[in-house]
């Protein structure tokens, strides 16, 4: 089994990345623990409750577990598969076909001002 | 002449075209059945009742001048994930509880520039992400066949509809058996297209590279006359795939004599139900009276089909849900403190339970360090799994088995454990993974409850399910069954 341990035992940004290090273990499963579940609920921009996190920790850690099924698989030379009929993206010419909808966009928009979208400052 | 409500879609469009009646009165015949039984359902989460007399009205002066298309006035549900201009589109979701749409899906565009009536939006799972309809921010939908019980999931509101004869079809979408499931479940017919055969555009993504509308209707005739309806490529979907569309309803009526039916051995294991089994091998020896024969085929890698799925599934489903920010569209939380709570707090508190652990789970997945040994991978076991089908498929023409490994389960049985729920899936993801078409029928009841006979085609081969599924349906009524509680 393979997993990886990020160096201070959380999940790191890109920049850190090249910090982690595989390790091979036969042991199963890999559980979260809460410091992990917060730093994925953060990178995927999501504030849970306390309730919230307890919960994630267990369910999250039994999905872990479940897809962890997958490294049993010998998929050596096996090209990865994003489109399920293989086809490539198909290009358009590269000419305005959109018209101007922003006033009836903007009619779904919580906040908006002279056709802005409003959000709390950003710069001081 | 029986009643509106029990015809089916082809029926009913004999009856508007040799004037038996309007499309007024079978629109105002069905929306009476809405008011009747949706308390009891909770199938529908809008009812546009309004709009349907409107859209019923002028159909029936369309037929009077022989210009209306050719579902002129027959009456529809559309799931909730399909964009409707002018009509709230919530996918069930509280993030979208109040979101008007400002443009009609493709599907809903060709559906109605056929003449089709809407009588409403359906529930269904939170972005289509669940199998009982559990959840919906607008609470579950119940099974017709047993109030107790799930109609499945996520097109659980389409199924619970047209098994409980409040519309004679419905729109659905199928990512990793959200069709088929919940049609097995409600006795109803499901059919998940090829990959790329219906337009994706204004339908609201959860996983696009599985993503595949459909529809649940009575009877395999009525799924043809429809999918031909909305299959055909579109610009605006990126991945819409450019071939002619058949004419569905004139194949049905061959002969499958001759045609060879898979049968995975995997498939019949300890994890199904004995007699849900039995139900479908019955079925097969229908098939096989027919004229076809059976053929074992092995589909080694299939048991890794579901843990693949939890794996580019959620990946996919965290980068299109990145779009929900509070900003533009959707719930935005209250005085916010800065613009990262302002998009932590509007998605923790807009997304479910479910739909937060998929973000989770698929940030995860994809995060550094993590992305070879789960997303990669992933991608390369599906390789291997769509690999098995085409191997599959050079020696049969379909693969008959079960849809779902037992009959409808209990509402609340599954809920606490996300992995006996994933399993439901387990027949029908390899579909969604290999982006083949696919469909559920009819097959009988175990304990008063429906099952359905899975049947999945090599790509575009929506022809011969629809025929298998058609020829079966001339030999067998339990597609007619109907519970008891809402003939």
């Amino acid at each position: 089994m393979y997993y990886c341990v990020p160096a201070e035992k959380r999940l790191v940004g890109a920049a850190q990345a090249a910090r982690l290090v595989f390790i091979r273990t036969p042991e199963l499963p890999v559980p979260l623990d809460k410091d992990q579940v917060h730093h994925i609920a953060m990178l995927a921009r999501l504030k849970l409750t306390d309730e919230e996190y307890a919960e994630s920790v267990e369910k999250l850690s039994k999905i872990v577990d479940f897809i962890d099924q997958l490294s049993q698989a010998q998929t050596d030379g096996v090209v990865p598969m994003a489109h399920p009929l293989d086809a490539a993206q198909r290009l358009r010419p590269d000419a305005i076909s959109e018209i101007d909808e922003r006033d009836t966009y903007q009619e779904n928009a919580p906040a908006v001002s002279g056709g802005l979208y409003l959000v709390p400052k950003v710069i001081e | 002449m029986t009643e509106l409500h029990s015809q089916t879609l082809t029926e009913l469009a004999i009856g508007l075209e040799s004037g038996d009646f309007t499309s007024v009165e079978l629109t105002q015949a069905l929306l009476d059945r809405v008011a009747e039984h949706n308390d009891k359902l909770n199938a529908f989460v809008t009812i546009t009742a309004d709009e349907a007399l409107a859209t019923a009205a002028r159909a029936d002066a369309a037929r009077e001048t022989g210009s209306g298309g050719v579902l002129n006035g027959l009456p529809i549900i559309h799931k909730d994930i399909f964009c409707t201009r002018g009509i709230r589109t919530t996918c069930g979701s509280k993030m979208l509880e109040n979101f008007v749409s400002p443009y009609d899906a493709t599907v809903v565009e060709k559906l109605s520039a056929a003449g089709a009536v809407v009588l409403g939006k359906s529930n269904m799972d939170e972005f289509a992400m669940g199998s009982s309809t559990e959840t919906s921010y607008f609470g579950p939908v119940r099974n017709p066949w047993n109030l107790d019980c799930t109609p499945g999931g996520s097109s659980g509101g389409s199924s619970a509809a047209v098994a409980a004869r409040i519309a004679p079809a419905a729109t659905g979408t199928d990512t990793g058996g959200s069709i088929r499931q919940p049609a097995s479940l409600t006795g109803t017919v499901g059919i998940k297209p090829t990959y790329g055969r219906v337009s994706r555009y204004g339908m609201i993504a959860f996983a696009s590279s599985l993503d595949q509308a459909g529809v649940i209707t009575r009877s395999a005739e009525d799924a043809a006359r429809l999918l031909g309806v909305m299959a055909g490529f579109d610009a605006r979907d990126s991945t819409s795939i450019d071939q002619p569309v058949p004419d569905y309803t004139l194949s049905i009526g061959d002969s499958i004599k001759g045609l060879r039916v898979g049968i995975v051995r995997e498939h019949f294991d300890a994890g199904l139900d004995q007699q849900t089994g039995a139900r479908v091998r019955e079925a097969i020896a229908v098939l096989e009276s027919l004229g076809a024969t059976t053929v074992e085929v092995s589909l080694p890698n299939l048991d890794l089909s579901v843990p693949t799925y939890y794996v580019v599934a959620p990946a996919e489903c965290s980068s299109n849900l990145s779009r929900f920010d509070g900003v533009r569209f959707g719930h935005r939380a209250e005085d916010p403190e800065d613009l990262l709570d302002l998009y932590c707090r509007s998605r923790g508190e807009g997304f479910g339970d479910e739909v937060k652990r998929r973000i989770m789970t698929g940030t995860y997945v994809l995060s550094a360090g993590y992305y070879d040994a789960y997303y990669l991978k992933a991608q390369q076991v599906r390789r291997l799994i769509a690999d098995d089908f085409k191997k599959a498929f050079a020696n049969v023409d379909v693969i008959a088995g079960p849809t779902t490994p037992s009959p409808a389960f209990k509402l609340g049985d599954k809920v606490d454990d996300p992995i006996t729920m994933y399993l439901n899936d387990i027949y029908t993801i390899g579909a969604n993974l290999a982006g083949l078409p696919a469909m559920s029928v009819p097959c009988g009841l175990v304990d008063d409850l429906p099952v359905g006979l899975h049947l999945v085609g090599a790509h575009f081969t929506e022809e011969i399910l629809l025929r298998f599924a058609h020829q079966y349906q001339q030999q067998t009524d339990f597609h007619t069954a109907c519970p008891e509680a809402f003939k």
